[in-house]
């Protein structure tokens, strides 16, 4: 973990300047985060997807620690071997291993490989970065899509609303194998972010951290607003934040609760979703989804 | 008196695959594979090998669980056939890509659809382009011995490439023969610890797998196809080196059975080069120049010495249990390649044999034979069943 | 340039990459008025180009900032404001 007088110095970033992520891009800064959380002494997997393309363009890399990408799907299963290498080689107490993915490469076609890694036991850290799209690839529809957004391979039109389905719910997916600790966080509280990587961190086993990322351009939304943006989804109730920690719940409250038009008319890809008139019919199957959310997992204190 | 245990194939390998201390094990079962892994595991829980074995999910993770370990610097190995193999293609290609020297055995089996367990070449012959150096066995001996001299050839620093051993399906792993196994100190001599160029190492940070566009591209791939030619005589050096030292000859890149004055040459991979050697003496006998030339060295391809050793004969008979659909037998098709435009023009038929486990028997072996000596013959299907209707083809 | 075995390659490297040529429109002044040296703006920048250490030393490295504005708008005193790229009148 670094001191806050190496935080500030230039060398200290572990994700350096320079690489290409969009302006505001999200995950480049849930991704800087995590690892300023995390410190050097780490192995890193990384998956085909944005976080992989703009901080590793052959030859120059944004990494400052131990980093491979391998393929679209294994990420998990490369980290279990590198965990297995350091296990065997007797280093695993010194070096943490962390996986890392978008919302496609975890959800998607990468999951079967995370339930063999969770179920196995593996020490290791699985990051997922929620965009809620096959970004890298512009901005295809994924599992972790949330209802009625656009995307190029969900787009409203005149036989659609747009998405059809709701989150695959991947954090409970996780917490099925049994594992020590699973949590969901956003970009837009950085230090709860910071605390939960730290916490995960610290607990040996296998362990699975939801971020919640805005992408500027896959939502359409303004990118200064990353943060209030992100900050908009969790005081809606539509990204609940919680923790798990062998099996016992803790969710982090609403600081103020909003009604999700506010959080969907300031991106374009719910935009189809109102029109002169004001909010549509499906507005308000949107706002029952962050009801059932707010109520299930206790988000606001009563 | 002769040297060495009756074992069953899959123990050999596993014993053998031991005796190399690989420190990462990972595979998923299929069938004919699983024996050997089986084998292995046990070898694992009773504390004879000190190794993590990782059950995984499916084929493609164990590859990449093995890419991951190899990344992080430690000596792997892994396991698979057929659908098996097929699967992991995507990480086979990968990591020859970021030049990991994994080792894996092939247990040769046919490929679906249908579904067929049994022996043949396809999955292998499949993964040809990939990258990996790929040797082909005769027998459990010959398997074992490979398979330490594998991890020599593909550690090397001159190499650095991943290494293919195919072995016959059920015809081999399941088979009982006599083999003869180094001692753990032997090994050791012979085969260094693994020695990575780049690893995975906090001390020292690398980023590995960077993707590369159109300006860096192409090199990586050039880089591949030389390094793959220049290790030719490496796998060459490397079998001189294991025959002084263990005192039985592996033959490096093929093995000569009787080719040197023969007019009729046999070129074939695998356990039915064995079968082949018994119809060549067999043939001889009745006066037939004949001989066999048993490729141990698919991949890369030793076009140079095939030329050399093949020059002098009249019929090249490439019998291969492996077809490209639509095209030729690979076998055939690389065999041809050999004499492109050189002096030499030996006549060079081609046969489908044994596939989907179909026997390769003394009979056929000779009609081959004898068709090719009479015609130039492409892709011939040997041993099809004359009596069945083929939908679409004959009813 | 070299290539190495499997396209290896060393940390940083991608600070060559000045990634504030990006920059068309805006880019963070710091007014340095008011600031409270929370470090909100320094931890939320996604490039890590903002540096400070004490109340009105914040500043962003021109040579990476992309422009976002994530800094100017997190600012909980509103110290800092995009102002157009040409120059500081606007």
């Amino acid at each position: 973990m670094l001191k806050v007088e190496e935080r500030d110095k230039f060398d200290s970033h572990l994700l350096a300047s320079g690489h290409t992520a969009c302006p505001g891009c999200g995950q480049s800064l849930a991704a800087r985060l995590v690892f300023r959380a995390a410190g050097r002494n780490v192995m890193v997997v990384t998956s085909t997807g944005c976080l992989e393309v703009f901080s590793s363009k052959y030859p120059e890399s944004a990494w400052e620690v131990p980093w491979i990408h391998s393929l679209f799907e294994n990420t998990a299963a490369v980290a279990s071997g590198i965990e297995a290498a350091l296990r065997i080689t007797g280093r695993l107490d010194e070096v943490r291993v962390i996986a890392q993915g978008g919302d496609g490469s975890t959800a998607d076609i990468g999951l079967g490989a995370i339930s063999g890694m969770l179920e196995r036991g593996h020490d290791v850290l699985y990051v997922c970065y929620d965009n809620e799209a096959y970004m890298n690839t512009g901005i295809q529809r994924s599992g972790l899509t949330p209802y009625y957004a656009r995307t190029t391979t969900s787009p409203p039109g005149r036989a659609s609303m747009g998405n059809w389905r709701p989150k695959k719910d991947v954090p409970q997916i996780a917490l099925a194998h049994g594992i020590p600790y699973v949590a969901t966080a956003t970009v837009g509280y950085p230090m709860d972010l910071d605390r939960k990587v730290r916490k995960a961190l610290s607990i040996r086993g296998p362990k699975y951290v939801q971020i919640h990322v805005p992408c500027p351009l896959g939502w359409g939304s303004d990118p200064s607003r990353t943060i209030d943006i992100a900050r908009l989804a969790v005081n809606t109730g539509l990204c609940p934040l919680y923790e798990v920690e062998e099996g016992v719940l803790r969710s982090q409250k609403i600081p103020k609760r909003v009604p999700v038009e506010e959080y969907l008319k300031i991106q374009t890809r719910f935009r189809h979703l109102f029109d002169k008139d004001g909010a549509k019919e499906e507005v308000k199957e949107i706002q029952r989804m962050a009801d059932a959310n707010i109520e299930r997992y206790g988000l606001i204190v009563k | 008196m002769v040297k060495g245990r009756m074992l069953q194939g899959a123990r050999a390998m596993a014993e053998m695959t031991a005796l190399c201390r690989p420190k990462v094990i990972s595979a998923y079962p299929i069938t004919p594979q699983t024996l050997i892994v089986e084998e292995l595991s046990q070898i694992v829980a009773d504390g004879d090998l000190e190794a993590e074995f990782i059950n995984v999910e499916g084929e493609h993770s164990a590859a990449s669980v093995v890419l991951g370990a190899m990344a992080a610097g430690v000596r792997v190995f892994t396991c698979s056939s057929s659908q098996g193999l097929l699967l992991m293609s995507e990480v086979i290609f990968n990591i020859a890509g970021m030049r990991l020297p994994v080792v894996m055995i092939c247990v040769n089996r046919s490929v679906s659809a249908p579904l067929n367990i049994w022996n043949d070449h396809q999955d292998s012959v499949i993964m040809r382009d990939s990258g990996w150096i790929q040797l082909y066995a005769e027998n459990n001996q010959e398997t074992c011995d490979l398979l330490l001299q594998a991890h020599k050839i593909g550690e090397d620093h001159r190499v650095m490439l991943p290494v293919m051993v195919c072995c016959d399906g059920y015809l081999l792993p399941h088979a009982y023969e006599i083999v003869d196994l180094p001692s753990q100190e032997e090994v050791d001599a012979f085969l260094p610890p693994y020695d990575p160029i780049y690893k995975l190492d906090v001390d020292n940070p690398t980023t590995m797998g960077a993707y590369a566009d159109p300006e860096k591209y192409m090199e990586t791939r050039y880089m591949l196809q030389e390094t793959m030619k220049k290790s030719l005589p490496i796998i060459e050096e490397v079998a001189r080196d294991f025959s002084s030292t263990f005192g039985r000859t592996s033959h490096g890149l093929f093995e000569k059975y009787r080719v040197d004055d023969a007019s009729t040459v046999v070129v074939a991979m695998g356990s039915m080069a064995g079968t082949i050697k018994d119809v060549v003496d067999e043939l001889r006998d009745q006066g037939e120049k004949v001989g066999i030339l048993k490729l141990i060295c698919y991949r890369p391809f030793p076009k140079e010495a095939l030329y050399e050793a093949l020059s002098g004969a009249e019929n090249i008979v490439v019998m291969e249990k492996c077809i490209s659909l639509g095209a030729s037998g690979p076998v055939a098709t690389d065999m041809r390649s050999v004499f492109q435009g050189r002096p030499a023009t030996p006549r060079i038929s081609g046969f489908v044999i044994g596939l989907g486990g179909r026997d390769v028997t003394l009979d056929d072996i000779k009609l081959a034979i004898g068709k090719a000596q009479q015609q130039l013959e492409d892709a011939d299907f040997i041993g099809l069943k004359e009596d069945l209707e083929l939908e679409g083809i004959n009813a | 340039m070299k290539i190495t075995l499997g396209t290896v390659t060393h940390p940083g490297g991608s600070r060559v990459n000045k990634t504030g040529s990006w920059r068309t429109t805006n880019k963070p002044r710091f007014l340095h008025q008011g600031c409270v040296a929370c470090d909100v703006c320094a931890l939320t920048c996604p490039e890590g180009c903002i540096f400070g250490t004490g109340q009105n030393t914040y500043y962003a490295n021109e040579d990476y900032c992309k422009g976002c504005g994530i800094c100017a708008n997190v600012c909980p005193v509103h110290d800092i404001e995009m102002i157009p790229e040409a120059g500081e009148d606007g």
